[in-house]
């Protein structure tokens, strides 16, 4: 199996330069600035990479939408704030193999012509945010970084910074607000950040895994990538894997790897063989889908939309026949309640109301009516908000209903949880 | 109620203004040198800040408010974060809450009255996958018992 990501993952002190350098890091720099950084974007729209930080956009045509006659300067930005309950992958890149991360950037920076890249850590990441000081010093020591890139004339400043606490600065709109020092408010597109982002620049957004494929795109060249994955996946990509499951972790596989195997080998099974109920594929904001459903699953874009569901972040979460759904539903309002960023109203009431009713529902004292005010709440919530945290919690709430139903309505028969706490 | 960063984490301040186009963008950098020094961001601080960064009070105070992890209050001096979400609890993180409570006879969201430690729970540290977990300051400790974490607050 060909890894892009993680192959150097084993590899003890990759955070340190000279380590990184004997396995292969920035031997893909003399190539791009050799090369013209339109023809770096071509190679990686034809490598066919989609953007990993949940929307699977393509990365290269994303690289295009940067306005050509700009006067202004452009920033690239990477999003490194990993929030989504489910998802701990690009933490994983960035404590195991940051240099290929920054190499990564380089990249991209050279490919939309930025001279200036800002990287956004959640605030809890300190000890990540602080190794990645570490390894930039390092880079800008031996002139990987800064001015004049091995005498090619391009400038690159690499800046990392950090969040403190707030899950919508994952949301790239927000994540700029928050870089420029304000509160994490996502703002209306369009202006999509291409044309109009940080300080009013044209800016290019782009997750962590993104950035990490790039020197392999550049190295092996776009049909080496492409020929790994699906035609329409081609790739690929990180899972992290959480509940109940024997081995939880980061795994790489290639796009359409049957879900089955990865629960069955990679993460030997579900805990005492426990019948697997139901799965989350893409981090908490995606639709949810049955034990068997999941099993016929095929982990790319295409066959998860074919299951109603999105491949989104890669943050899997595996749920068995132990969990009560309507506790896990309740976990997620509570978690969209507290994280919503109190602009909208259809957000701001519709995360707080979900959240109460389901908590009523869980502890017995809802009647058959809540599974419709839900219903109506998801309405109102889903296409009406300034960004998609809203939709995040509508399409869970209809999911579970809909595939849960008789669970939601035993609570309300019974008066109380039929699971033991 | 005057306030001022140290000599170092001035200059540090002025080196994160530097990094930015704008001098309000280093807004959050400069607030996490105040927390680091203080533990807490205080009126007086934010009015250094402002004062700093060219902007109003009020507009530091609206930052200050709208993320979690900036303290309005003085805190304890270890702050354990334990995270309570969904991934968390699937993996039986609920037994931990209840056994730090117990432990330094305190509620979530108060500190012990020595002042060393503070109690709060969170959502989701990208931690899932080795639950149970907290986060005390800066370090992250994961796959817990009650030994270990018997152990790990010993040593503090
Ligand atoms: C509520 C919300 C939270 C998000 N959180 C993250 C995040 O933590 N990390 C991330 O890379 N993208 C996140 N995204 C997606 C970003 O808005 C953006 O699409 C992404 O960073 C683009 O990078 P990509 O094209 O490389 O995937 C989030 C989106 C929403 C709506
Ligand atoms: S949908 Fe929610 S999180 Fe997004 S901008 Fe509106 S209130 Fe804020
Ligand atoms: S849910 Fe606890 S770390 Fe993700």
């Amino acid at each position: 199996m060909t890894l892009v990501i993680t192959k150097n993952f084993a590899g003890p002190n990759m955070a340190r330069l000279d380590v990184a350098m004997k396995h292969g890091a920035y031997v893909t720099l003399e190539k791009i600035l050799a090369m013209k950084p339109e023809a770096v974007v071509d190679e990686v729209k034809r490598s066919g990479l989609r953007g990993r930080g949940g929307a699977g956009f393509s990365t290269g045509m994303k690289w295009g939408f940067v306005p050509k006659d700009t006067t202004k300067p452009i920033y690239l930005v990477v999003n490194a704030d990993e929030s989504e309950p489910g998802t701990f992958k690009d933490r994983a890149i960035l404590e195991k193999d940051p240099h290929l991360m920054i190499e990564g950037i380089i990249i991209a920076s050279y490919a939309i012509k930025a001279h200036t890249c800002y990287i956004y850590f959640r605030g809890e990441f300190y000890r990540q945010w602080e190794l990645m000081e570490r390894c930039l010093a390092e880079a800008r020591k031996v002139g990987i970084i800064g001015n004049n890139i091995k005498g090619s004339g391009y400038n690159l400043n690499i800046i990392a910074h950090r969040g403190a606490g707030a899950y919508i600065c994952g949301e790239e709109t927000a994540l700029l607000s928050s870089l420029e020092g304000y509160r994490g408010w996502p703002r209306i597109k369009p202006p999509f950040p291409a044309v109009e982002g940080l300080f009013g620049c044209p800016t290019i957004v782009n997750n962590v895994e993104t950035l990490a494929v790039c020197p392999f795109i550049i190295r092996e060249g776009a049909a080496a990538y492409a020929k790994l994955g699906t035609e329409k996946s081609p790739g690929t990509k990180l899972f992290s894997v959480c509940g109940h499951v024997n081995r939880p972790g980061v795994y790489e596989v290639p796009l359409g790897y049957p879900f089955a195997k990865l629960l069955s080998e990679e993460c030997g099974g579900t805990i005492e063989e426990r019948k697997l109920k139901a799965l989350i594929v893409g981090g908490s904001s995606v639709p949810v889908v049955t034990g068997e459903e999941a099993l016929g699953l095929r982990l790319d874009y295409e066959s998860c939309a074919g299951c109603g569901t999105m491949l989104g972040s890669g943050g899997v979460i595996v749920i068995d026949e132990t969990a009560c759904a309507v506790q896990v539903l309740a976990d997620l309002a509570r978690f969209y309640a507290h994280e919503s960023c109190g602009q909208c109203t259809p957000c701001r009431e519709g995360t707080g109301w979900s959240k109460k009713v389901l908590d009523r529902l869980e502890a017995g004292l809802g009647s058959s009516e809540d599974l419709n005010l839900l219903l109506a709440i998801a309405d109102n919530m889903q296409g009406k908000t300034i960004c998609p945290l809203a939709d995040a919690l509508a399409m869970p709430i209809r999911s579970w209903i809909k595939k849960f139903r008789t669970e939601f309505e035993d609570h309300v028969r019974l008066k109380g949880c039929p699971f033991p706490s | 109620m005057n306030f001022h960063l140290t000599k170092d984490r001035e200059t540090k301040a002025h080196e994160m203004i530097a990094r930015y186009p704008k001098k309000r963008a280093a807004m959050l950098m400069v607030l996490w040198l105040v927390q680091e020094q203080e533990g807490w961001i205080s009126e007086a601080a934010m009015g250094y800040v402002a004062n700093l960064l060219e902007v109003t009070a009020a507009d530091v105070y609206d930052v200050v408010s709208f993320y979690t992890m900036y303290n309005r209050k003085p805190i304890g001096k270890h702050h354990i974060q334990i995270c309570n979400n969904c991934c968390c609890r699937l993996r039986g993180a609920d037994w931990l809450v209840n056994y730090v409570k117990q432990k330094l006879g305190v509620n979530v969201g108060e500190s012990t009255p020595d002042g060393k430690f503070h109690l709060s729970t969170v959502e989701c540290l990208a931690s899932c996958g080795t639950a149970p977990m907290m986060q005390i300051n800066n370090d992250y400790y994961e796959n817990l018992t009650a030994e270990k974490v018997d152990g790990i607050l010993e040593k503090l």
